[in-house]
Parts: C-alpha cells; sequence; structure tokens
C-alpha cells in the first residue's frame, strides 16, 4: 500500500500493533489550493501507539495534510483515514477520537483556564459526572493547577500551549495531533511542553502525531518519521535509519538538509530509504 | 514532584472499551447535540460576560440616549399618533428590541476574532455539526442580548415607562429578545462568512444595522410610513420582534402567533444558511 522499507514500522516489537487498525492510514492524497498542489501525492501509515513524525521545512504541505486529517478541509484526492473511519464519510466519528493542537497559540483570553478546559470537556461530550475530576487532572498534569483559575490573558506562551494540550487532552483522545506545538515558543516553554507530551504518552501509550521543523526534538520525541518537501514525502524511517542512510555520523539535520537542498522537481514521490542510499555520496556535512 | 506528575498521568491512561468508543463514535449523539452545545455556549458566553461587565454598561448609554432626548423631544410635540399610550411607552419596547439588535448584529465579529485567535479552528473539530455550532453560538448572542435588554429594561422602568410586571409576560419577551438576536446574529455570522474581514464586517454592519431599525416600527407606528417602507417593515423581523415586544410589556395589541412564527422561521433559516458559510471561515 506504500512504500514503507520492511520492518520500518516495528521500532520496539512490544508496540507493534497485531491487527489493530492503524492510527493514521493515508493514500493516495493530493490536495491543490488553485493551481498549487499542497499535498501532491502522499502514502502514510502510522500504527497505534507510536509518535509519529512529520518533518519538513514551511510549504512542505505538513499542516495541510493534518487539517484534512481532522477534518477542517475536504478531502479532494484519496483516502484519509482516522482510526479506521474515514474522514469524507464519518468526520464526527474522526474528531471524537482525535485531539488536536493547531500550529497558533489559541485559546478563549475572556476565560479562565479552568473555563476554557471545561469549555472543550463539554463539547467532547464527556459526561457530566466525570467533567470536573477530569477537567482538575488534565490541568494538574499540565502543571496548571495553580494558574487554572486565572484570565488566561496573564497566560505566557508556555502556558498557553500546556492549557491548549489540557483541552486536547480532556477527551482522552485515542490520537494527538500536534502541528508544530512548541513554534514561537521559549527553550524552557518547549522543553516544558515535550516533557508533558512524553510523560503523557508513556503513561498512556497514545498515539501522537507530530509536525515540527525542530529535528533535535523530532529526534528524541518520535519513534518513526516522514519528511515532507513540496508536498511529498521524500524519506522515511525510525530517526536511527534515516541518519544511518546518509552516513555514519550523519545527523537528523543533514538528513533534512540533504532532503530540502536538493529541490530537484519531480523526483520521486515515494523516495524511500533506497534513495536515500542512492544519494548518499551527495550528503553535505554541516558542521 | 516529578513521580506524583507521571502517577497522575497514569490514570489517564484507563483504557476505555473500544467496541463502546467505537460505537459512540459513529453514533455520534447528534441529536442530543443541539440543547447540549446550545447549552455550552450560552454558558461560556455568561462566563466571558462575568468576567467583564462593562459592556454592559457602555452598551446602555446608546439606549438611554433614545429614551431621554428623542423619546422625550416627541413626547412633547407629539408626532407620532400612538394613540392613547404615551410615546415613551410606545418607544420603551421598540428601544429595547433594538439594543438586543446592536448586540447581536456586531455577534459576527466575534466569530471572525475567533477565527483569528485559531479558537474557530478547534471548535470546528470538537464532534460539533456546523449547525450545531451556529445555533449555539446564536443563542449565546441571545443571552448576550438579553443580559444588555435587562439593564435597559431596568432604565426604562427608571424613565417613567409603564412595564408589566406580570413575570410571565416578562419571562416571554425574554424569549421574544433571544429569538431575535439568535436570527439577527446568523445575519451577522453569514456575513462574517461571506466576507472573511472584521473591518469589512464592520462596515457592513453599520450599513444594514440604521435601516433595519427606521425600517421597522421600533420607532413609530407603521400605519404613518410610506407605502414602500411598509413593505420593508413587513419582511422586517425587528418588526415582529418589536409587535410582541410591545404586547407582552405594555400591553399593546400584538400579533403573537404570527411574530413568534416569523422569528421561528427567521432564525431556522438564519442558522442554516450560517452554518452553510462557517466552512468558509475555517480555510
Amino acid at each position: 500500500m506504500n512504500s514503507l522499507p520492511a520492518g520500518s514500522g516495528a521500532l520496539d516489537p512490544e508496540r507493534v500493533s497485531h491487527g489493530r487498525v492503524p492510527a493514521v492510514t493515508i493514500t493516495g492524497l493530493r490536495h491543490r489550493f488553485g493551481d498549487h498542489f499542497a499535498v501532491a501525492g502522499i502514502d502514510l501509515s502510522v500504527e497505534q501507539g507510536e509518535v509519529f513524525g512529520l518533518l519538513g521545512p514551511n510549504g512542505a504541505g505538513k499542516t495541510t495534510t493534518i487539517r484534512l486529517l481532522n477534518t477542517l478541509l475536504p478531502v479532494q484526492e484519496g483516502t484519509v483515514e482516522g482510526l479506521g473511519h474515514d474522514v469524507r464519510r464519518s468526520p464526527m466519528a474522526v474528531r471524537r477520537l482525535l485531539g488536536y493542537v493547531p500550529q497558533q497559540l489559541s485559546v478563549e483570553a475572556a476565560l479562565t483556564g479552568r473555563e476554557n478546559v471545561s469549555w472543550f470537556a463539554r463539547l467532547f461530550d464527556v459526561p457530566r459526572r466525570e467533567r470536573k475530576g477530569r477537567v482538575d487532572e488534565i490541568l494538574e498534569v499540565m502543571g496548571l493547577a495553580d494558574a487554572a483559575d486565572r484570565l488566561t490573558s496573564t497566560y505566557s506562551g508556555g502556558m498557553i500551549r500546556r492549557l491548549e494540550l489540557a483541552q486536547a487532552l480532556v477527551n482522552r483522545p485515542r490520537l494527538l495531533v500536534l502541528d508544530e506545538p512548541t513554534l514561537g515558543l521559549d527553550p524552557v516553554a518547549r522543553d516544558g511542553v515535550w516533557q508533558r507530551v512524553q510523560e503523557l504518552r508513556q503513561a498512556t501509550g497514545m498515539t501522537v502525531l507530530v509536525t515540527t521543523h525542530y529535528m533535535e526534538e523530532a529526534e528524541m520525541l518520535c519513534d518513526r518519521m516522514a519528511l515532507m518537501h513540496l508536498g511529498t514525502i521524500r524519506a522515511r524511517g525510525t530517526p536511527e535509519k534515516l541518519k544511518a542512510a546518509l552516513g555514519p555520523e550523519a545527523s537528523l539535520e543533514d538528513v533534512f538538509r540533504h532532503f530540502t537542498d536538493a529541490t530537484s522537481e519531480g523526483s520521486d514521490a515515494k523516495g524511500g530509504l533506497r534513495e536515500v542510499r542512492s544519494t548518499r555520496r551527495t550528503a553535505r556535512r554541516v558542521g | 514532584m516529578r513521580k506524583e506528575v507521571c502517577v497522575k498521568s497514569a490514570a489517564l491512561a484507563e483504557p476505555r472499551a473500544a467496541s463502546v468508543d467505537d460505537r459512540l463514535a459513529v453514533t455520534g449523539l447528534t441529536w442530543r447535540q443541539f440543547p447540549s452545545r446550545t447549552a455550552t455556549f450560552c454558558l461560556v458566553e455568561l462566563q466571558k460576560l462575568r468576567h467583564d461587565r462593562t459592556e454592559l454598561f457602555t452598551r446602555a448609554v446608546q439606549p438611554v440616549l433614545w429614551l431621554v432626548i428623542f423619546g422625550e423631544t416627541m413626547s412633547r410635540i407629539h408626532a407620532f399618533p400612538t394613540g392613547h399610550l404615551p410615546y415613551l411607552d410606545f418607544l420603551a419596547p421598540g428601544i429595547i428590541a433594538q439594543s438586543g439588535l446592536f448586540v447581536a448584529i456586531f455577534y459576527g465579529i466575534q466569530i471572525i476574532w475567533e477565527r483569528d485567535a485559531g479558537v474557530l479552528t478547534k471548535l470546528l473539530v470538537t464532534p460539533t455539526p456546523r449547525s450545531a455550532l451556529i445555533f449555539g453560538k446564536s443563542f449565546a448572542a441571545g443571552v448576550r442580548a438579553l443580559a444588555q435588554v435587562v439593564v435597559v429594561m431596568v432604565l426604562s422602568a427608571a424613565l417613567g415607562v409603564s412595564l408589566t410586571s406580570n413575570p410571565i409576560k416578562i419571562l416571554a419577551a425574554f424569549v421574544i429578545v433571544m429569538l431575535g438576536a439568535a436570527f439577527f446574529s446568523c445575519l451577522s455570522m453569514t456575513v462574517a462568512g461571506a466576507v472573511l474581514k472584521r473591518d469589512r464586517l464592520m462596515g457592513i454592519g453599520q450599513m444594514i444595522t440604521m435601516p433595519l431599525f427606521f425600517a421597522s416600527n421600533a420607532l413609530y407606528p407603521v400605519s404613518i410610513m410610506p407605502g414602500w417602507l411598509r413593505v420593508l417593515s413587513k419582511v422586517n423581523p425587528l418588526s415582529y420582534e418589536v409587535d410582541a415586544l410591545r404586547g407582552l410589556l405594555i400591553g399593546s395589541p400584538a400579533h403573537f402567533g404570527e411574530d413568534f412564527l416569523v422569528l421561528v422561521v427567521a432564525v431556522v433559516v438564519g442558522v442554516t444558511a450560517a452554518a452553510s458559510l462557517i466552512r468558509r471561515l475555517a480555510r
């Protein structure tokens, strides 16, 4: 179905989900805005329980892909499934199972942190009996218990992002989608966000689909990743394999540069590891 | 400390029965979503209002000016044939409806603001049908308008307008105000979905508010209008709102059945129109 190199989906044998539907299945996806193809034919599969990174420079098509998955954009060509539900046929089912944190920092500034989270708990039909407990709990996990009753207009960027994680998680989604979660945050706030995501994932085994262009963060967090450029996937695999394919001392940064600098138009849209190997001689070492 | 947090987050892991989960996902609870989402958006509107009440009072200034300056002056020159009814009494329900209209007609700005702030995007990926989102928001506008209207009603009473003290009639008037505000906020959200820009919406809001107000029975009886204006007044939901409010609050003869029906139909049409355009705001 897609060009995954054999075995690359199974990093940790314990986590392989035998017989479970993939968290995300994307087949032959293309999406155009006017004449421009933001997504120019991708196939992608994310297994349940893994942290999957969608990497690439600005304009690579990452956000468009995510907006197609979370039903914000109508699918024009190809299919997208979230936990086995086709986004076109049953968008409500997908929305119910998915937690989403958009790129832009966005909370309702005229409400307190707690009100923001409990608003989303209601919108996701969290039963009334459980609502207060869950809201308190997730605020605690996100380190916002003390600030919960302050208006969010007084929050810092890092706090807003953690509050958004709380909003996305109060529903206990099966798939958490994070679009550039640390963009524009200072290093301390970034650490705070990633630490929480990692804790959560260790505790819950939740599937996480994350886009970022911070390579060190991607490497630290992701089990597997796909590198997008100009609307196509140029490479995919575990961070280790991607690096190894390029050279013994290659960093993920090098892999990134390798695939995004070489902007040969019309290159194989399904470039997998084989392509990485074939072009590794041209790899540019950056100090 | 770190340990504690980890334990806490472990509580989140509590696996949900996949079958129940999936069934819920597929069936979706759609029929229950309208009342539940509406209640949610109304609650959020009240929470916002609780955090900042200043607007309630700044927005009460204009209606008071209409009542005090326009109303008092026109009463003196007996310009309008309002029968045995003092002009101020005739005017008050019109101004009450107008203050609700002004709140609602700029409600679309809030949806554009939410869009610019990214909040709308997140609302659109919750399991909320577009129509339930609009319906909920329009009633939230109604709640907001109602808070405003209560302030104006109290001020009217203080100015000597003989408003009814019958609680049933007052409650019915609240329902009418909610319906009117729900329609006008849908109109506003429809325009927001069409123009997509805050300043353009402001301009259009300004452009349609006064004609809606003047081409209605809010300030003067329909009987003194020229023919063409009567036609406009006849298709203007504000006229029906004012007619019902006048009947309920000061006991003048009104066509309650017709007024209620027109307002309900207007809300349904408004919700449908706004819901069909809201997707544009998500792009």
